[in-house]
């Protein structure tokens, strides 16, 4: 079962240097093209033993449909795959898995209704086989998270554990089908701070039992942190490979971008009047306590930002200003006005902007198209529509003058969204929102699973909200987002809000203590606070 | 062999692959036609002849595509909503029940006033059937499907009571028949002494409305937003539920449309077995049309078509007319992967 069985280990063959282990994975002049577009050109990578390298570029560089190319989920219109020495027959997935390739999506492949083990071994096993067998799988799980160092009760119902946890769950599926080569594709996007720390820890047990590493991200700090070479992709090329010891990310940065980034840039300002505000706001959802005595002022012309791990009431917040959640106590207050039950009709009506914090769902409709789709808010007022009828020319011109100002690649107004990138669709959504001179704007986070081009883009917009008036209110587990665009900072812990404290006043130690909970145990139910 | 997403789809491509399935569902229908000891060319012959060979064939197939057009449109009205009303034939059967109480001498008014009255009453009592399972699902989260489903044996039942009590025909000698209606409340034929009538000039109207209604208006908009992602449609402030209520009112009232041009139009009166299954056909018509109001005219015409060809070939060829419902099902089947490869392509290693 185990490679080290196959024949390649055959002593003839040339021993490789101790200090340059095996090369295990060589890929050469890939070249992919759909319809016009070069998603990859020529690319070239190689991995040996023992390694962990980066695969760094913006959306849509072409990192996703190399390793799909790996993977064997596309074919390759020119250039080959070698693992371990073989090459590897196109367009079999199969055939990569046997060959030792696992592979951890980004967006899970996990049933929330079966446990660790059966998730683990499902599509291994033949349906025929005898339950009383699970128990020799389950050892096996058991050994491999022992051996690998990694934290997870086979037994526990998957719809049950965190996002780390299934993370943790998808990489045993990958050791369980005995992968001794791991690609992680943007691991980091679903996790907190402190899982994706945990999940290095584990990367690094995993490198140290002989398995390699491809880490496909557009965070340069975690670039910097945990690999030891890096392969930039630029426009389906490979721009550079640099070792990450000799490289700092400024320079990565540039590699991957093609530009200077711009950093945002924030003059101080004096706060405006008070524009909307809750006041001892209270939301439970079904008996579970989301938010829990809450109050918060935003004012024109300032940001008020909301750091924080995710799952301690950031979602409830934003829905309260979006008009999803309603508050059980206390009161929502925009203009001077308590709304108990904002629709978010109205609160499109009051001039709040809304950016979802799950793009993909709550921001756009995929099958609809981009002109449809920013039309979303506005459908049913002048000028897009008079006595019920939709007014088309009127939304083409509307469509076409967002997708310029604020550069949404699109080949026309008429293409479906779920064709556009993620930087394209936050874009889009920006336009939707943005350009109706907003009073109010509610970001959850702005800019995550964006590469650093359009983060800048969406931060540049952000800024230009607030000093033309509107109040901001960021919601962000980014912590460096926070402290480089907002005025005052509060941390949201287990539904509560800490004081907010002036951005000049505040270090990230401080952030960080806060965001483990410390400083909220007064505010905090017994039960709560014992409990951490 | 592996399955790839095509970025975009050429005009072209998506006008193939509907008369590619249909070729396709042919071919297939034709190994069962092997089966029963026939030519499969022969009976393909007799079917499309029995279908559109001769004027009385083509006007006997429009006939039966009529009903069809009417709940082939109230299916894809709600699916494209993501409202899944299988209770087309309830709906059906309201209104032809609305049809047969009002028309038949309880409102003495003259043909001009009484046959709107009568369309409305019927489009009234098709969507009263179908509102309730809506107004659940919006407020409690009760499965569309089930309740729509059963209530059509709800009021199938409720029908057979109907007829065998207060619309009892008293000259029916004994049958399950509604009184006929009167000469007022008659649709008029479209070709003197043949069978086809206006019903089916109101279900191209019908269909006409709908496209409007879907391309131009923000209630359109709205019931596309709602069912092609309704969290994002009511996250951008879209009354969901509002958008379920006149969807299911639309489409409640197009299949009430179909009894009243049943009953007006073609049968004169209410029985049990005024609709053989017209309101679950219309839901394959709805699918074959991709849900498109335009289409839903040529599926019907398709469907009925192949139906009355059926008929008019097992009476001379000896097969059995069910051939009729396999071809129906494989030409559905065809589509569904047509479908499927209009989105996706399938690349041979």
């Amino acid at each position: 079962m185990s490679r080290s069985t196959t024949k390649s280990r055959s002593p003839a063959e040339p021993r490789a240097k101790a200090a340059e282990p095996e090369i295990v994975l060589r890929l050469s002049d890939i070249t992919k093209r759909f319809g016009s577009l070069l998603a990859n050109d020529t690319v070239n990578i190689e991995l040996r033993r023992g390694e962990i390298i980066g695969l760094l570029g913006e959306n849509g560089a072409g990192k996703t449909t190399l390793m799909n190319i790996l993977f064997g989920h596309y074919v390759a219109d020119e250039g080959s795959v070698e693992v371990f020495g073989k090459s590897l027959p196109a367009g079999e997935p199969s055939a990569a898995i046997a060959a030792g390739i696992g592979m951890v999506h980004q967006h899970f492949t996990l049933a929330d209704n079966l446990t660790v083990y059966e998730n683990i071994i499902l599509g291994t096993e033949p349906f025929w086989r005898l339950s009383s067998e699970y128990g020799a799988a389950v050892r096996r799980i058991e050994g491999l998270a022992k051996s690998f160092g990694i934290n997870v009760d086979p037994t526990a119902t998957v719809g049950r554990l965190s996002v780390g946890e299934r993370q943790r769950v998808e990489i045993l599926k990958a050791l369980y089908r005995n992968a001794r080569i791991l690609i992680l594709d943007e691991p980091t996007a679903v996790l907190t701070p402190q899982e994706s720390k945990a999940l290095f820890e584990t990367l690094e047990s995993l490198l140290a039992g002989g398995l390699s590493v491809i880490f496909i991200t557009h965070k340069l700090y975690e670039v910097m942190e945990v690999t030891r070479r890096v392969y930039v992709l630029r426009a389906g090329k490979l721009i550079a490979e640099r070792d990450t010891d000799k490289t700092t990310s400024d320079d990565l940065a540039e590699l991957m971008v093609g530009r200077p980034i711009p950093s945002p840039k924030r003059e101080a300002q004096e706060p405006g009047p008070l524009l909307a505000e809750l006041r001892n706001v209270t939301v439970r959802r079904k008996g579970e306590l989301l938010l829990g005595d809450v109050s918060l002022q935003l004012r024109a012309g300032e940001i008020l930002g909301i750091a924080g791990v995710a799952g301690n009431g950031q979602r409830a917040l934003a829905d309260l200003f979006a008009g999803l959640a309603h508050p059980d106590e206390g009161y929502l207050i925009i203009a001077g006005n308590s709304y108990p039950n904002l629709h978010p009709r109205n609160a499109v009506q009051l001039g709040i902007a809304r950016i979802p914090e799950d793009r993909h769902t709550q921001g756009v409709i995929g099958d609809m198209s981009v002109a449809e789709n920013l039309l979303a808010e506005h459908y049913n007022a002048r000028p897009f529509s008079r006595f019920g009828l939709i007014d088309w020319e009127a939304a083409r011109r509307f469509a076409g003058q967002i997708i310029r100002d604020y550069d949404v690649k699109c080949p026309s107004p008429l293409t479906a969204v779920r064709l556009l990138s993620g930087g394209n669709m936050q874009k889009l959504i920006l336009g939707r929102v943005l350009s109706g001179k907003p009073r109010i704007v509610i970001a959850s986070q702005p800019s995550r699973g964006l590469d650093v081009g359009a983060v800048a883009y969406v931060h540049g917009r952000l800024l230009a909200a607030c000093s033309s008036g509107a109040a901001i209110l960021l919601i962000s587990e980014d912590l460096d987002e926070i402290i480089s665009l907002a005025d005052r900072i509060s941390v949201a812990f287990r539904g509560r809000l800490s004081p907010p404290i002036a951005r000049a006043a505040v270090t990230i130690r401080q952030l960080g203590l806060r965001m483990a909970g410390h400083g909220f145990e007064d505010s905090l139910p017994r039960e709560a606070a014992n409990a951490n | 062999m592996r399955i790839e997403p095509r970025s975009e789809v050429s005009a072209l491509l998506s006008l193939l692959f509907p008369v590619v399935s249909i070729f396709a569902a042919i071919l297939i229908a034709g190994i069962f036609v092997l089966f029963s000891g026939a030519s499969p060319f022969s009976v393909f012959y007799l079917v499309a002849r029995g279908a559109a060979g001769s004027t009385f064939a083509l006007l006997e197939t429009l006939t039966r595509a009529t009903p069809l057009i009417f709940t082939g449109l109230a299916a894809a009205v709600a699916f494209r909503a993501k409202l899944w009303n299988i209770g087309g034939e309830a709906q059906f059967y309201m209104g032809a029940v609305a049809t047969a109480t009002l028309g038949t001498g309880l409102l003495p008014l003259p043909w001009p006033l009484l046959l709107p009255v009568l369309m409305l009453a019927a489009m009234i009592a098709g969507a009263a059937v179908l509102v309730g399972p809506a107004m659940l699902k919006v407020r409690f989260g009760v499965d569309e499907v089930v309740t729509t489903l059963l209530l059509n044996f709800i009021v199938i039942l409720f029908v057979s009571l109907l007829l065998d009590g207060p619309l009892k025909d008293p000259s029916g000698l004994g049958w399950p028949q509604s009184p006929r209606v009167v000469a007022d409340a008659t649709l008029p034929k479209l070709i003197q002494g043949k069978r086809l009538h206006f019903g089916f000039v109101i279900a191209l109207a019908s269909a006409i409305f709908v496209w409007f209604i879907n391309a131009r208006t923000t209630a359109g908009y709205e019931m596309r937003a709602v069912g092609y992602n309704v969290v994002a449609a009511e996250y951008a402030g879209i009354p969901v539920g509002r958008v379920m209520l006149k969807t299911a009112v639309l489409s409640g009232g197009l299949a009430g449309l179909a009894g009243f041009s049943e009953v007006a139009g073609l049968k004169g009166n209410l029985t049990l077995d005024l609709s053989p299954g017209f309101g679950y056909a219309g839901i394959v018509v709805a699918m074959l049309a991709l849900l498109h109001p335009i289409g839903v005219v040529a599926a019907a015409v398709f469907v009925a078509g192949i139906f009355v060809g059926a008929d008019a070939m097992s009476r001379s060829a000896g097969v059995p007319s069910y051939i009729a419902q396999v071809m129906v099902a494989t030409s559905l089947l065809c589509m569904v992967t047509a479908v499927m490869l209009t989105r996706f392509r399938i690349r041979w290693r």
